[in-house]
């Protein structure tokens, strides 16, 4: 742990000012409170609001584990967690179920989470009317009196247009009954895990804004009667691990343009192929340690 | 009889300028009243002002609405006077692109309001608008089109049904033929004047046009200077005008 | 077979490694000092450090040296560095009034108590390459007019202020809003606005203040008067209840006098566009001015042009280079799991539109 700088990067009179954001959000499920984001050592964009989450909830015996695309791996997750490492000498991990904080962009972990554990989305644009409505000014009055007729109007054009609701990712959610609220840009795949037992919070560094969903919220996808909501997902199993139940990353396998499907969460894949599980272009686990070794 | 809207004493200054001053009148269901004056005569001040989108400096704008009868819509909250402007009252703007969201299909310009006062079934909010298309003589194939692509009187039609399709009771109109070609404001006035025959509605007219007066209003007022100069059943002020300025107006049409 | 990919870690690592040879360049060539950086790229320390929002020169230049001379990069490692410092109060309130001016010209008098100073300017070099440069110059030696010590400046602004010409600014004893410690929530004040553009991106800034002159948000701005020296940043010291001098920095002041033509209320005079920059940049401080006399059409009860230069939330929320750049570069982040979303999408919907003109033909 590097000394020159406090337990987590900043400092703690800005933690304190952080929390109380954060206590803010909890009390008001989906209401976007605004913070004075700091300037933090990674380009706004990357996950300055998440890392600005993180440092302020933190303890010393907590043990991180940050995801970018639901893997541990990606460079950005990467990056993220040495900075914590460095910063707050904390203990990290792959494993979703042995983390107590966890960072994310862009997914929630396929395995449940539980009352004892925090995930921490990463923000780029926290206003859902952002694109229908371009002024912070005019969106606060709309959240304030709760017009939101207008979410409506983009969701009945996609249908008028497509025959669905044509958003695939960041696809708004209801809180509570009361705030329309961006669940980042997770897939709608990850919608339906929103009403959890872990504590969700969310930072959006360059906005300046932090949100949160306490534990057991009622979270509804945006819908219409007959039009339901509806998660998606792919229609095959998983080539490595063979989960039926879980989003799958596409990748191009050569030249010829042969694709194959894995688990996004490249953890829940782990822990199913070490548990015996062998997807239709994977090999049994015991040989891959082998070679490996 | 209640009346629906009773105003009392509206004025309104522009720093030491003068927009409207000591505005009084009672507007009883489905009654239509005109207000004409030229330009810088106070009439679209007043129209702002009863309507909530400017301000008084004095007076009362007292809606009898449907829950609690009359209450003052200028210090209402102002989450009440919003939710009373897009369930109850209707605005129709003179150019159809402040009143119209440009880049949203017909269908969904006439179906937000609904959707805004919680409509969640898309098949039923469709066959509303198509319904309301039909109304206002737009093709039913046009529903999927923006109004980009409509001319300026399919436009000012649009902006009309996506008003009235919350069934209003009150409907305030600013100039809603300005801008239009000849022939195409009086196929707007005819479908005006079915309209606020056939639902019974109840109206505040601005206009600068005579003709729209008379065909739409039942009664009038004369606005000069941001002072009202003469009222009257509109047959009886344009027939037998008293005011000189009422006067002046009215040969000024004569004359054309 | 497929193995999932590993190795985000190494390939980290090995890229900074990469990334500092390339900064250090040819080991053949003597590597840059700290000092070089600051002595004779004072302009780019300059603009890091006003950027930065953080007066100082030496950890500017180390930041222009470490970001291989990409100023914004720079900048960005001071404001990063700078979230980490302490801070110990308000100075109080400069008085370029009393600055040591190096420079200072005004456009609307052609004669001021004082005297014009033309000091270091670029304005009426030829712009031709200097191939004695290349060549290693001998240091050629000024005369200096108007330098530290000289009588003092007073703004030209007070001479207009006399005859009741020129609007005058509330001073005000209140500490102003810091959007470094509070959230950005609009309506800001002009203080406000102020910081943010201080802070804010030259070439945004600059293309702005271009756009009010081009009829986007117009306001016939006269450079007044531009200053540039050094002022002394005194702080109260509750202890000793007194100011005493911390440090002494160098600022750029721009004045604008802009027409006002004035309400039934109000007879016609003249309004300030107001721009300060640490360090020496003119050209920020100019379009800085130009900005803020636009802003300002509401509070002067001017007509909205709908210009952007007019337009408060635009022009905070895009002036931050460093918000601007981590946002417009981080798209260049891994978006599998999205873009995955819109090809099952976009699968989905050509597969129903197919199979929709399908059967169109086939009923034909």
């Amino acid at each position: 742990m590097n000394s020159e700088y406090n337990f987590a990067y900043l400092d703690e009179q800005t933690k304190r000012m952080i929390r109380r954001a954060l206590l803010k959000g909890v009390a008001i499920p989906g209401y976007q409170v605004p913070f004075a984001s700091r300037e933090m050592p990674m380009p706004y964009g990357w996950g300055t609001g998440g890392v600005q989450v993180t440092a302020a909830c933190l303890t010393p015996d907590d043990t991180l584990k940050v995801i970018d695309q639901g893997a541990d791996d990606t460079t950005n997750a990467v990056s993220i967690r040495k900075f914590f490492e460095k910063t707050a000498g904390v203990a990290v991990s792959d494993e979703t179920a042995k983390a107590t904080v966890i960072q994310t962009r862009h997914r929630i972990p396929e395995r449940d989470l539980s009352e004892n554990q925090i995930i921490v989305y990463q923000v780029p644009i926290p206003e859902p009317l952002r694109f229908l409505e371009p002024r912070e000014t005019e969106t606060r009055k709309m959240h304030a009196l709760e017009e939101y007729g207008l979410m409506h109007v983009k969701l009945y054009e996609d249908i008028a247009r497509h025959g669905h609701i044509a958003t695939s990712y960041a696809y708004p959610v209801m809180i509570e009954g009361r705030y329309v609220m961006d669940p980042s840009p997770i897939p709608k795949f990850d919608n339906p895990k929103m009403e959890m037992a872990a504590l969700q919070l969310f930072g959006a560094g360059r906005e300046q804004r932090i949100y949160a969903v306490p534990p057991y919220t009622k979270v509804v996808s945006l819908d219409f009667e007959d039009y339901p909501f509806e998660k998606g997902g792919a229609t095959q199993g998983c080539g490595l691990c063979d989960a039926q139940d879980s989003y799958l990353d596409e990748m191009i396998m050569d030249d010829s343009g042969a694709r194959m499907s894995v688990c996004s969460d490249s953890d829940y894949c782990r822990e199913r192929r070490d548990a015996g599980y062998v997807g239709e272009m994977g090999v049994p686990q015991k040989t891959v340690t082998e070679d490996a070794a | 009889m209640t009346p629906l809207l009773k105003v009392e004493n509206i004025s309104k200054y522009y720093g030491n300028r003068l927009g409207c001053r000591n505005v009084s009148f009672d507007l009883y269901p489905g009654e239509v009243l005109g207000i004409v004056g030229e330009s810088g005569s106070g009439k679209s001040t007043l129209l702002n002002c009863l309507a909530g989108h400017q301000e008084p400096d004095t007076g009362e704008v007292i809606f009898d609405t449907r829950v609690d009868g009359p209450k003052d819509t200028i210090t209402m909250p102002e989450p009440e006077r919003r939710m009373l402007s897009r369930t109850d009252w209707a605005f129709v703007h003179q150019n159809p692109r402040d009143g119209l969201r440009m880049s949203v299909s017909a269908g969904g310009n006439v179906g937000e309001r609904l959707m805004a006062v919680g409509e969640r079934h898309y098949g039923n909010i469709r066959s509303v608008a198509l319904d309301w298309l039909d109304k206002v003589e737009i093709s039913e194939d046009r529903v999927d089109d923006r109004p980009s692509e409509f001319s300026g009187g399919m436009q000012q039609r649009l902006q009309i049904a996506r008003n009235l399709v919350t069934a209003p009771r009150l409907i305030f109109m600013d100039e809603p033929t300005g801008g239009l070609d000849v022939s195409v404001q009086a196929r707007l006035l005819d479908l005006l004047r079915g309209l606020v025959r056939e639902l019974g509605l109840s109206a505040v007219v601005v206009t600068h046009d005579l003709a729209v007066v008379r065909l739409l209003a039942d009664r009038l007022m004369v606005m000069k200077d941001g002072h009202v100069v003469e009222t009257g059943l509109t047959d009886q002020v344009l027939d037998d005008p008293q005011h000189a300025y009422t006067q002046l107006l009215v040969s000024s049409v004569l004359q054309v | 077979m497929y193995v999932a990919v590993k190795g985000g870690e190494k390939a980290i690592d090995n890229a900074h490694a990469w990334l500092d040879e390339l900064r250090r360049g040819d080991t053949d060539i003597p590597e840059m000092s700290i000092a070089q950086i600051r002595s004779q790229l004072a302009l780019s320390v300059d603009r890091v450090m006003a950027e930065g929002s953080l007066y100082d020169p030496d950890l500017a230049a180390l930041a222009i040296k470490q970001s291989r001379g990409d100023l914004i990069e720079a900048i960005f490692l001071i404001r990063a560095y700078r979230t980490t410092l302490p801070r110990f109060g308000g100075s109080a309130p400069i008085k370029t009034a009393d600055m040591a001016c190096m420079r200072r010209i005004s456009a609307t008098f052609k004669d001021v108590p004082g005297g014009q100073v033309l000091g270091p300017t670029f304005d009426y070099t030829h712009r031709l390459l200097d191939f004695k440069l290349a060549a290693e110059g001998v240091p050629s030696k000024a005369e200096k007019a108007g330098v530290v010590g000289d009588e003092v400046k007073p703004h030209i602004t007070d001479f207009l202020n006399q005859e009741g010409l020129i609007q005058t600014e509330p001073g005000s004893d209140a500490t102003p809003p810091d959007l470094t410690r509070e959230p950005l929530e609009l309506p800001a004040s002009r203080a406000l606005r102020l910081q943010a553009l201080t802070r804010g991106d030259e070439g945004f800034v600059l293309g702005m203040g271009y756009s009010t002159q081009r009829g986007y948000g117009r306001n016939h701005a006269f450079v007044g008067e531009l200053r540039i020296g050094d002022v002394a940043v005194e702080m109260e010291i509750p202890e000793l209840g007194f100011s005493v001098e911390i440090a002494e920095i160098e600022v750029s002041e721009c004045e604008t006098v802009n027409q006002f033509a004035g309400s039934k209320t109000e007879p016609p005079q003249f309004t300030r566009g107001y721009g300060l920059v640490f360090g020496q940049s003119e050209r920020k401080a100019i379009s800085m001015a130009l900005l803020d006399r636009a802003l300002r059409w509401k509070e002067l009860g001017e007509d909205n042009s709908d210009s952007p230069a007019q337009d408060e939330e635009f022009v905070l929320y895009h002036c931050d280079n460093i918000q601007a750049t981590g946002f417009v570069e981080h798209i260049k982040l891994p978006h599998y799991v999205d873009f995955q979303a819109e090809l099952e999408l976009v699968r989905t919907l050509r597969k129903e539109a197919t199979e929709a003109n399908a059967q169109r033909e086939a009923a034909k």
